[in-house]
């Protein structure tokens, strides 16, 4: 039984970027399997800026990791626009996180032997259409800081030159995994800003996932997960602006 | 609590066992070398001082024309000396039954009861004391022509074809090693020698109540030095050749080098590999205290001490190190029997006192232990300091300074992945260099064992495409006139000849001397040459020597000093003659001279003592069964036969070797690389995850990893040829005698070879841990924050 897929308001001809069609995760620990998601069903349409909250365990990066093409789900099937992502080889899915997808993680993940700006360009020269590492980082910000070491920054900033190393491609999606987690409130804002601008700017479809409640409400649209399942699917009828937001 | 940390280091050693497996085989080549060369080394040792001492080999040699009986017991009573013996000797053409050329034999007279250089009876029995047709052969010799008790063969002595029969087989502490005079290789088929009755001796050559070669033990405390000056001059009126001590006689000396040569194994090849492991044991026991930095702070927090810690990972690395040796032990007990028994087939031993090598073992054990743990002392030192506290924080992320060097690498715009990779040898140089040095070493010992080849083929083109190139020479009996040449050339086939005159001489400046060969060189000739490393073929120059470098090194002189030059044969001129030209000869060291200027020198008409043909080949046999019936011909070189039977000798002996230094350098380069990439994974898991999530195909993230491993590499290699080249050396030095000369060149096929074989090594040892890289769950390696 198909859910229905709720439209966005402005109903556009044009597919969704992802749908996901009853996608299920087992995780298999010897004799113990674990149920990450049990039949997630969804479409995000291009340039939504979507929420993913839920209590911890409740399955939010494992969808985002499928999303990504990090991860395969154990059934269901899921398409980023034409292509189905849950027929496609490693190397197709490599190439796809190539080509369309920018990732934000919790730890910023950056090589700590590059610079800001090294960090970014090594995306860029792997990207088809990039922006310069320049540009991508004076987009969050940081354009007076680009020849430091990630052991030369604070947390918001390297979080920053990872939202910059992520959106320098281009991609057609940005999958942010508690892009916040790990920064005060001032920082925080700071992160959510850039993103923000990202999403309006570029019109780049977005996923947050966060477990911060408050922050629900810069998105376009909000799911919420919960033991595997999707129990709520709203749409923001009003949006605050990251500044507006506090924690 | 003891129990628990007991079986956390089997765990730990689990989970770094293909490492400890990599540094274990890098150990154990290094106590396998020290054990099987040291084993091998002393069961020679041992089994050659036995053999001497029971079958009594004498310590002094000396030829000469001819001298009464009555002088041995004045040379008995000189200062300094035991016993005395005198003996008759002279080579003969021998013709035996099946085989077409010629053969050779060494005729040695057998006292009726001898008392130095015993024979060993290995079959069937001594001539009978009344019969002057018996003889006893070596048993090589013997064997080879299948000459079994009461066999016949029949020999040319004294200018008389005669039948021998044989009466037995024996070997002699004096021909272990066994070479025709003027050969390079034993050639058991082509020479042997030849034991007969003294009294038959003596009626067969004339020599009743005389002997022209004189053996003698020297008492104990006896001066060697002392006891030869004193022999020379005794002899000097019987046309004495020059009295030698045991390091110029031709098998001790050769047996003498090949036991330097394991000496020389078996202390310079070890250190390399006790301190490469010991490096790798510093490297791989870093990574882990660093991945267990929690831990031992959670250990440190109960109240371990910092003592248990330390030993803790004192114990690991023990463990590395018992693997190592006793692996070693086992390999080092195999190779060192292997190694005996080919010895064992060379030289031709009686018995073989086997050496139980626990010295060795005892040794290298320590020796091996003491490098896996001092490897580990600086690691070790670490882990102790940790407090508590600061153990279980994570460590300080590495700082990435921009230092000068960084600068220029900056600009060089490089992909940000190459830029990874230098940043990463920049800020860990240390662990660079190990590495880098480690694999330096293992294309050092390919240099220095392929390099082997090298110098043979450059033997191989000297001596066979450009010095010699006659097909045959001819040896004489005793130096004939120069005429002989012409006379030479009614021989079956012959279609061309020259003549030449070698002499032995000793050379003296000062209070130097030197005992070699002096070769005159008659003007016109071309066949038989003398070559210059650098300008090629020379000419004679119209007076004075020419001397090798080695010589004039050895006695200090250079173009234009005066040497004395004594020749030792009759009619034993003493000659002053300047050096007129130094070559560069990389092995050789013999004295050459113009025939005209010497034989004008020595006021005596030209002789000649050897004859070089061309021949027709297809007249060679005719040619062979010519030269058996004739009195003045003592012996027949043939080079094609020589040549073919040099390279075969060699090849073999040379590919086994080859094959077993291929093993061990490719084992160090393996052990290093192995280890170095694997820590690197294990530090930048998370990086190189990163770059898989960033849409990094799995060879791009792959370069990251090869790419650092394959730059060492490559920058390793220049050192490696350097050191190889030192090592190298180094063996020439340790293998060349007076008597054994090994030149010392290196090819560029030799660099490439070792470069190619430790570079494909290298790569195979990253593709290991590159596959495990390949394997890694993206989304776990994402969430374990370093
Ligand atoms: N690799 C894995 N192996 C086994 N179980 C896993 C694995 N990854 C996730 N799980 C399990 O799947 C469930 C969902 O995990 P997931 O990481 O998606 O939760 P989450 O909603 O992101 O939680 P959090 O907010 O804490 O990050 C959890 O019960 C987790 O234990
Ligand atoms: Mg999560």
């Amino acid at each position: 039984m198909a859910r229905v897929i709720p439209m966005p308001e402005v109903t556009k001809p044009h597919p969704p970027v992802f749908a996901a069609q009853n996608v299920t995760r087992v995780f298999r620990m010897g004799k113990v399997a674990v149920q990450a998601l049990r039949g997630v069903s969804l479409a995000l349409q291009e340039a939504e800026m979507v929420v993913l909250l839920g209590a911890s365990g409740s399955g939010k990066s494992t969808l985002l990791n499928i999303l990504g093409g990090l991860d395969q789900p154990t059934e269901g099937r899921v398409f980023f626009r034409q292509t189905e992502l849950t027929r496609a080889s490693d190397s197709a899915l490599t190439q796809y996180r190539r080509d369309h997808v920018g990732f934000v993680f919790q730890f910023y993940n950056l090589v700590p032997s590059l610079t800001a700006r090294e960090n970014v360009a090594l995306v860029t020269e792997i990207a088809r259409n990039p922006i310069p590492p320049e540009a991508a980082l004076d987009l969050v910000g940081l354009g007076a800081r680009m020849d430091h070491f990630p052991a030369e920054l604070s947390g918001g900033e390297q979080q920053r030159v990872a939202i910059a190393r992520a959106i320098a491609k281009q991609p057609d999606v940005l999958l942010c995994d508690e892009p916040t987690g790990a920064l005060d409130s001032t920082t925080g804002i700071q992160v959510l800003e850039a993103l923000c601008r990202v999403n309006s700017e570029l019109g780049t479809a977005t996923v947050l996932i966060t477990h911060n409640a408050e922050i629900q409400r810069i998105a376009h649209r909000v799911i919420v997960l919960a033991d595997g399942r999707v129990i709520r699917d709203t749409r923001n009828e009003t949006r605050l602006a990251p500044a507006q937001v506090s924690w | 609590m003891v129990r628990a940390l007991e079986r956390k280091l089997l765990r730990d050693l689990r989970r770094i066992w293909a490492q400890t497996v990599a540094i274990a085989l890098v150990l154990a080549c290094g106590v396998m070398v020290m054990v099987a060369a040291q084993a091998t080394q002393r069961a020679l040792l041992a089994t050659q001082a036995a053999y001497y001492e029971r079958f009594r080999f004498a310590d002094i040699f000396a030829g000469l024309t001819r001298a009464p009986r009555a002088l041995l017991a004045d040379i008995a009573a000189l200062p300094g000396v035991a016993q005395a013996e005198g003996r008759i000797s002279f080579h003969a053409v021998l013709d035996i039954a099946g085989i077409e050329a010629p053969a050779m034999g060494r005729i040695l007279s057998l006292p009726p009861n001898p008392a130095l250089n015993l024979p060993l009876l290995r079959r069937g029995a001594l001539p009978e004391p009344d019969r002057l047709d018996q003889v006893a052969l070596s048993e090589p010799f013997a064997a080879a022509n299948g000459l079994v008790p009461g066999s016949r063969f029949q020999a040319v002595l004294n200018g008389q074809l005669r039948t021998l029969e044989v009466s037995g087989w024996v070997l002699s502490p004096e021909f272990i090693y066994s070479v025709a005079p003027g050969m390079m290789m034993p050639d058991d088929r082509r020479f042997g020698l030849i034991w007969m009755n003294e009294q038959a001796a003596a009626a067969l050559m004339d020599m009743a109540g005389a002997f022209n070669d004189l053996s003698v033990r020297l008492a104990r405390g006896g001066d060697a030095r002392a006891v030869i000056a004193a022999l020379d001059q005794m002899l000097a009126p019987y046309g004495g050749a020059g009295a030698q001590g045991r390091a110029q006689q031709t098998s001790h000396a050769f047996l003498d080098s090949e036991l330097q040569q394991l000496g020389a194994l078996a202390l310079y090849l070890p250190p390399v590999f006790l301190l490469v492991s010991g490096f790798l044991v510093n490297m791989v026991l870093a990574r882990l205290i660093a991945i267990e930095r929690p831990q031992i702070g959670l250990l440190r927090a109960l109240g371990y001490r910092r003592r248990e810690i330390g030993a803790y990972y004192l114990k690991l690395a023990g463990l590395i190190g018992a693997v190592g040796v006793v692996l070693g032990w086992a390999f080092g007990r195999w190779l060192g029997a292997g190694m005996l028994a080919i010895y064992a087939d060379f030289f031709r031993f009686p018995f073989l006192l086997h050496d139980p090598a626990f010295g060795a073992m005892a040794l290298s054990g320590a020796l091996g232990m003491a490098a896996a743990l001092l490897g580990a002392l600086r690691a070790v030192a670490g882990a102790m300091r940790l407090s508590p506290a600061e153990a279980m924080q994570p460590p300080t992320p590495p700082n990435f300074a921009r230092g000068y060097l960084d600068r220029k690498i900056a600009a060089l715009r490089l992909h940000q992945t190459s830029m990874m990779i230098l940043r990463a040898l920049l800020r860990w140089p240390g662990r660079a260099m190990i590495t880098l040095s480690g694999v330096a070493l293992s294309v050092a010992v390919l240099v220095a064992s392929y390099f082997i080849f090298d110098a043979v083929d450059l033997i191989h083109e000297r001596v066979f495409d450009q010095s010699n190139r006659q097909q045959i020479t001819l040896a004489l009996a005793q130096p004939a006139p120069a005429r002989a040449v012409e006379d030479a050339r009614v021989l079956p086939g012959v279609l061309a000849s020259e003549g030449a005159f070698g002499v032995p001489v000793r050379l003296v400046h000062g209070h130097r001397s030197h005992l070699t060969a002096l070769q005159a060189q008659y003007e016109g000739t071309s066949l038989a040459r003398v070559i210059d490393d650098y300008s090629g073929p020379i000419l004679m120059p119209p007076s004075g020597l020419v001397l090798p470098d080695l010589v004039a090194r050895k006695l200090g002189v250079g173009p234009g000093d005066l040497v004395q030059a004594e020749l030792l044969a009759p009619p034993r001129s003493r000659l002053e003659l300047p050096v007129a030209r130094v070559i560069h000869q990389s092995f050789g060291a013999e004295a050459h001279i113009a025939a005209s200027v010497l034989f004008a020198e020595m006021g005596i008409a030209p002789q000649v003592s050897h004859i070089h043909l061309r021949i027709d080949p297809d007249q060679m046999p005719a040619l062979q069964a010519r030269i058996k019936t004739l009195p003045a011909i003592s012996g027949l070189s043939d080079w094609q036969e020589l040549r073919s039977q040099f390279a075969a000798t060699i090849d073999e002996s040379l590919l086994t070797m080859a094959m077993i230094y291929t093993v061990i350098g490719v084992l160090i380069a393996i052990g290093v690389i192995y280890n170095a990439a694997r820590i690197q994974v294990s530090e930048r898991l998370h990086e190189l995850a990163t770059l898989r999530v960033l849409g990094f195909r799995r060879a791009e993230v792959g370069f990251v990893l090869v790419g650092e491993m394959m730059l060492l590499t490559l920058l390793a290699l220049p050192l490696g040829w350097f050191l190889g080249y030192q090592f190298a050396q180094g063996m020439v030095a340790a293998i060349s005698t007076d008597v054994v000369q090994m030149p010392f060149t290196i090819s560029r096929r030799t660099f490439a070879l070792a470069s190619v074989v430790v570079v494909a090594a290298a790569l195979g040892a990253v593709a290991l841990v590159q596959r495990r890289v390949g394997r890694v769950d993206l989304v776990l390696a994402l969430k374990a924050r370093e």
